[in-house]
């Protein structure tokens, strides 16, 4: 496939979850988006990593580990994702005991 | 058109479709189930590529360990519709119109790019295999992965202090 077919995919998947982040109240819909935008970046990097290895008329691109860079990348997102989702989670659950609400319009009243 | 075209549009639609249905449904038990349709379509599409080791980790790490996380909180905290909080509908318009602007920025920028000729790879290429990103991982990228232990025992530290009733 062109590899621009994965950038538009990417782009599409990417500002759906801006459109989420801007448009819902819940604290965990927010959050999912923000995991939808992550995978957004993923799919591309793992798209690039495959790009130059198509490139037949250059042998010294044909290096049997060449773009694993990009897929080692995309699993450190993953490692660093996961972490984040733990502790978000627990932010998300300890305001729901306060508040009793995962409104984030609720939050509010921090600024006072 | 191809087998390979074919799955392409199959799953990018599918990708597309339930990211959509992520954040228009009201529920948000449905919305989890989307976006783990989301993820399966984006490991159909690692696997399409050829990254064997990415698919596998993206279903067992985000569709099983994550989105799970994510299901328990939400039927600990009994969300329904009735209690999904709503913006009012100019926000939800202006935040449409700011994602959709995005969008069209960028297609526009990147549309005339030179990237025409340029095509990834399907379905062959080894750099996918755990064999090749293993070696990769623990010749190359030692130090980041032995800081991401780090990462993850202060992640979990956080995590228990946070959720501690006091």
């Amino acid at each position: 496939m062109p590899i621009n077919s994965y950038i538009f995919v990417a782009i599409a998947l990417f500002s759906i979850g801006v459109i989420g982040v801007l448009t819902r109240r819940n604290a965990i819909i927010i959050f999912m988006c923000i995991e939808l935008m992550l995978n957004a970046v993923n799919l591309l990097l793992v798209a690039f990593s495959k790009m130059h290895l198509a490139d037949a008329a250059n042998p010294a691109l044909k290096v049997a580990t060449n773009g694993a860079d990009g897929q080692l990348f995309v699993f450190f997102i993953m490692v660093v994702a996961a972490a984040e989702v733990t502790v978000g989670l627990a932010i998300i659950v300890m305001m729901y005991r306060n508040t009793h609400s995962v409104d984030v319009n609720f939050l509010n009243r921090l600024k006072n | 058109m191809s087998i390979t075209q074919i799955l392409f549009w199959f799953l990018t639609v599918m990708a597309i479709g339930s990211a959509l249905m992520v954040i228009t449904s009201r529920n948000p038990v449905y919305s989890v189930l989307f976006l783990i349709a989301t993820f399966f379509a984006i490991s159909g599409h690692y696997i399409l590529l050829n990254a064997q080791f990415l698919a596998i980790v993206n279903l067992i790490v985000y569709a099983g360990a994550i989105m799970v996380l994510f299901l328990f909180v939400i039927m600990l905290m009994n969300l329904n519709t009735e209690t999904e909080p709503q913006k009012n509908k100019w926000l939800k318009f202006a935040g449409t119109i700011a994602g959709g602007c995005l969008l069209l920025v960028m297609v526009a920028a990147l549309r005339d790019a030179d990237t025409k000729t340029t095509t990834a790879l399907m379905k062959e290429g080894d750099i996918g295999l755990v064999q090749n990103l293993g070696k990769t991982l623990f010749k190359e990228y030692v130090v980041p992965f032995e800081i991401s232990s780090v990462l993850f025992l202060s992640a979990m530290v956080g995590a228990v202090v946070l959720g501690k009733k006091d």
